[in-house]
């Protein structure tokens, strides 16, 4: 396949679609921008489609173009790694509503020739896969070995093992859930409207102004990244130090490192990332309960499945604790699915499944090799 | 492969291939893989150390880390034709309660246990008059994880309380099979297997 200009790094493709969304509306054409590393065999039986998460992207090993930095899973994905372009079809894909190359509210409408802006349509998570799905027929995979995704991306696997059932051969389900729960949605709100309380928001119309909702993009995130970490894994990093100063300023300067860290965490995010896309995913987010389309049952989600699946849950992750991944397991287990978990010890919290996390590597090749991968 | 355990070496000789199994407290699923090996059974597998799981996943078995305390009631009725309780009976904070539940996940359960009234146990604490420390029990009195020790006798005048039928017992002394007779004198392991009655 190496001539084939479908697959390769940094791709981008636009297809008619359309994506049937939950709202009820058709989204045509879509845009993807994906990648994709290693080589599908002969009988297409080694692709691995990986689901990032919230504010990830396509760049799961390969380096960012706007922050220059490593992929953002590299050290589960790569040469030598449990998932390995060496023996594995490895695709990544922007997902619908994001900012990195796939349509979202920054892409141009073709019917207005403008970004969409808030005229881009509310989607879901399972819109998302389904998107995933019409560039998997594009490149020609029906089946795919392993779906993987952690946070978002983990929602992302579980929602393909129930829309896809016969295209999923097995799912790694790291640091997630099926459903949000009302503290998830709560802190999503706090972020959303730091978004839209910001004045350069303009109701979403923002692009081509001098004036970006930078101030708020930034609060949101810092708020989201509290809750990546763990009350544990704060003390240890900055416990009550002050930032470059011997004594309190007694004003609202950055005294405290971790005030620091947060402020830097923010303004770092808004060169990469679109304040509407952070809207659109959000709400896909809190909309996602995957129980409700199946009477409130989760087993009924996986109803006489084939897939395999593997959670991963890390102790000291509060946004998507263990419990989370329990209630999966416990609907796995009465659709009688082939199904692992175990939870893992990490102070880093939820943000452990993107850090050095030797037994999850240990736990994911395993279950990768022990399918014949 | 190594040979398996014998309690576990009687359990994977008398499950019929083609047989859906849930196996609780299983280790490093060292049954499982067996029972996968042998007969080609795609076995369940529950454990609570999580050293434990990741390694019986890392052998491709579908392990679930839970507790046989709390977690076994989240498995339909019947979802099973054999629940395994393996050396892990002692171990629970109610053994009743435990039971009762393999015997609603599985049409049958096999349950193994080390018995506490094996003769070198009982002349342990009769001569001296401290808790058992052997081979088969190699734990101190406050680091023991068998806080629930039970007796052969013990164990088949629960089930008949309990209202179970008994559909095969095996008995082990030292890595061998022995008989029923004396056992709850003579044998140091117990595999019992289970049915509701109808």
């Amino acid at each position: 396949m190496g001539e084939d200009g479908r697959f390769g790094l940094d791709r981008r493709t636009k297809l008619l679609g359309p994506v049937r969304l939950d709202s009820g509306a058709a989204f045509a054409p879509v845009e993807f921008a994906y990648e994709t590393y290693g080589t599908l065999n002969a009988d297409k039986s080694n692709a691995i489609l990986i689901c990032h998460a919230l504010t990830g992207d396509q760049y799961v090993a390969s380096t960012h173009p706007v922050t220059g930095k490593p992929g953002w899973w590299t050290r589960l994905v790569g040469e030598g790694k449990p998932v390995d372009p060496a023996r594995h079809c490895i695709i990544c894909i922007n997902v619908l509503g994001s900012c990195m190359g796939s349509s979202g509210p920054a892409s141009f409408d073709p019917g207005t020739n403008e970004p969409y802006a808030m005229d881009f349509p509310v989607i879901t998570i399972a819109d998302m896969v389904r998107a995933q799905a019409i560039l998997l027929d594009h490149l020609g995979i029906e089946r795919l070995a392993c779906v993987i995704g952690g946070s978002m991306g983990g929602m992302q696997a579980l929602t393909w093992a129930s829309l896809f059932p016969d295209r999923v051969q097995s799912a790694i389900v790291i640091a997630s859930t099926a459903r949000h729960s009302a503290q998830n949605i709560a802190f999503h709100e706090v972020g959303r409207q730091a978004i839209m309380a910001d004045p350069n928001w303009q109701g979403g119309a923002y692009y081509g102004s001098l004036d970006q909702p930078d101030a708020g993009l930034a609060v949101a995130r810092m708020a989201a990244h509290i809750t990546y970490l763990s009350e544990a894994g704060l003390t240890e990093k900055f416990g009550r130090q002050l930032q470059d100063r011997e004594a309190k300023t007694f004003g609202f300067d950055a005294d405290f490192q971790v005030e620091s860290y947060l402020r830097y965490q923010g303004l770092s995010f808004v060169e990469r990332f679109d304040a509407n896309s952070y809207l659109y995913i959000t709400r896909a987010m809190d909309y996602y309960d995957l129980a409700e389309e199946h009477g409130g049952i989760l087993a009924n989600a996986f109803q006489g499945t084939r897939t395999r699946f593997c959670l991963i849950s890390f102790d000291s992750d509060w946004l998507y604790p263990t419990i989370e991944s329990k209630r999966v397991v416990q609907a796995l287990n009465a659709a009688g699915a082939a199904a692992s978990f175990v939870e893992l010890s990490s102070p880093f919290g939820h943000d452990a499944f993107l850090l050095d996390a030797p037994e999850m590597n240990r736990i994911v090749d395993g279950f990768l090799k022990a399918g014949g991968l | 492969m190594t040979a398996l355990r014998p309690d576990l070496a009687v359990i994977a000789d008398t499950i019929p291939a083609g047989a859906r199994v849930l196996d609780i407290g299983c280790g490093d699923g060292a049954l499982m893989a067996a029972l996968r090996d042998r007969k080609g059974i795609d076995a369940r597998g529950m454990e609570i150390d999580p050293v434990n799981v990741a390694n019986a996943v890392t052998r491709g078995l579908a392990v679930v880390q839970g507790d046989a305390d709390a977690d076994l009631a989240d498995y339909p009725d019947n979802a099973f034709d054999y629940a395994v309780l393996s050396q892990t009976l002692q171990t629970t904070r109610r053994p009743d309660l435990v039971l009762d539940q393999l015997l609603r996940i599985g049409k049958q359960a096999f349950v193994s246990f080390p018995n506490f009234a094996q003769w070198k146990i009982r002349f342990a604490h009769m001569f001296g008059g401290r808790m058992p420390v052997t081979k088969q029990l190699p734990h101190r009195w406050y680091d023991t994880p068998n806080i629930h020790h039970v007796t052969i006798d013990d164990f088949k005048s629960f089930v008949k309380e309990r209202g179970y039928a008994i559909d095969g017992e095996w008995y082990l002394a030292g890595e061998k099979a022995r008989g029923a007779g004396m056992a709850n004198l003579l044998a140091e392991h117990a595999v019992f297997l289970l049915r509701r009655q109808a």
